[in-house]
């Protein structure tokens, strides 16, 4: 049963110290800036966030980040021209930082939600990020073994939701949203809009409500300004 | 395996390339209707020279294909950005799917040609274009290793030499790499540069053929790169 709020503050209350989040977003776009907000109000501390990035700017996760709630991020691509608190989090040995190839993290997240055990992948064969595991020649071709990233939460930005938890997200802002709904124990999206039951078309639903646990309806929900780099 | 036409022959052009002008030769080399993805920095030049009736859909990793050109003005929305997170637009027939979706259309093979930066590229393809391995640098991958793996094709785009007069085509990579045996050619300001990728494998310091040079001769080329090289 889906629970639909007004209150993000709510939605994110029993998060626990040390739980381990999926933070959604490709940078901003897709970001759910209001979730992490009521995150940084709540004070849970010593938490595991999974994200691409590392926060930008000062808001979002950056916040979370620069609050010291934050003990280890596990992430694709860290340093961007705004992400100096963790920078600055990271050169005072205060957070751990696990950087794992973009297409890596994807799949780690997928196959978690998938109930995948672990799978060969030829990213990172031969490169630092490959050290200590575990490698298989496979028809010719080298690969990784890589494991799956479950996690207790997931905080994700769609666009619209309807009384049943279906989602349908906006342009690129769909990124990571629908393998960290279904990777977590527990999946608290932010949407625009809530609509009734049946108002979206059963062929377009994107993530189904099936794994959605709870809805928070922000309809000014920001976008923060984008800053160059990957 | 490779959806590109067999090298035409070597060629000595008068002068050196400038950024815009290699951009227009990858662009000439990337067949009708192929499915690529430009690198961040210099290979997002590329698409200002793709001809509009090319046929070539662009793949951006954070989950589109079918995208445009930067977004301007009324165009800006935050939603609809590229992999360097700026704002562009959607061209008729675009798609949007999700992470690993995107990825696995790239580690599937599904792409034709990637487009990239590097810090080095070895004889046998090796790149190394995500870290410089300086001590107190926060490191950052991003999509550089599934992005050169994932191709048919993986062009590399960058000056032949560093500031100080290195040559970035080496005998092996000293910089952490980003993918073994993946580059299959290497567009510069002074040649193009051509891997055969099977025929390197893994522990051979194969051979690297020119197909051109601009601003000097094959000898002058040579006198600057330290591995074998070989008119194509």
């Amino acid at each position: 049963m889906v629970m639909i709020t007004q209150s993000a503050i709510d939605a994110v209350a029993d998060i626990p110290d040390g739980a381990t989040v999926l933070i959604g977003g490709f940078g901003p776009a897709g970001q759910p800036v209001e979730l992490i907000e009521a995150l940084v109000e709540s004070g849970t501390r010593d938490l595991t966030v999974v994200n691409n990035n590392a926060g930008n700017g000062d808001v979002g996760l950056a916040a979370l980040i620069g609050a010291g709630r934050v003990r280890r991020v596990i992430c694709s691509f860290p340093r961007q021209h705004d992400s100096h608190q963790f920078d600055a989090k990271y050169r005072a040995g205060e957070i751990e930082l696990e950087l794992v190839p973009q297409g890596n993290l994807a799949e780690r997240i997928r196959a978690a939600g998938a109930g995948i055990g672990a799978f060969f992948t030829p990213t990172g064969y031969g490169t630092p990020l490959a050290e200590g595991k575990e490698v298989r020649e496979i028809d010719g071709r080298h690969y990784v073994l890589e494991l799956p990233i479950r996690a207790d939460y997931a905080l994700v930005k769609a666009h619209r939701a309807d009384g049943v938890g279906n989602l349908t997200y906006r342009k690129t802002a769909r990124n990571f949203g629908p393998i960290m709904a279904a990777a977590a124990t527990t999946t608290i999206v932010q949407v625009h809009e809530v609509v009734p039951v049946g108002d979206i078309d059963p062929e377009v639903v994107v993530t189904p409500g099936i794994y959605v646990d709870r809805v928070v309806v922000v309809p000014t929900a920001s976008t923060p300004e984008p800053e160059e780099g990957q | 395996m490779s959806s590109l036409q067999t090298p035409s022959t070597f060629v000595e052009g008068a002068t050196r390339l400038g950024k815009d002008e290699l951009a227009a030769l990858v662009a000439a080399d990337i067949p009708q209707g192929a499915f690529v993805n430009l690198g961040i920095g210099q290979p997002t030049l590329v698409s200002n020279y793709l001809a509009p009736d090319s046929g070539v859909t662009l793949h951006t990793e954070n989950g589109m294909l079918g995208m445009g050109p930067e977004a301007h003005g009324d165009e800006v929305d935050l939603d609809l950005i590229n992999a360097g997170k700026i704002p562009v637009t959607e061209l008729p027939g675009a798609s949007y799917f999700h992470h690993a979706d995107s990825f696995a259309m790239m580690r599937g093979g599904h792409l034709d040609i990637c487009v990239l930066g590097a810090y080095q590229v070895s004889a046998r393809g090796d790149l190394a274009n995500w870290h410089t391995g300086e001590p107190g640098a926060i490191p950052a991958v991003g999509g550089a290793m599934d992005l050169a793996i994932g191709a048919k094709d993986t062009f590399v785009m960058m000056t032949l030499l560093t500031r100080d007069g290195q040559s970035k085509l080496v005998d092996a990579c000293t910089y952490p790499l980003t993918g073994v045996a993946c580059v299959s050619r290497i567009y510069t300001d002074v040649a193009v540069f051509l891997i055969d990728r099977e025929a390197a494998g893994e522990d051979a310091a194969p051979t690297v053929l020119v197909r051109e040079t601009h601003g000097m001769t094959f000898d002058e080329l040579q006198a600057l790169v330290p591995v074998p090289l070989r008119r194509a």
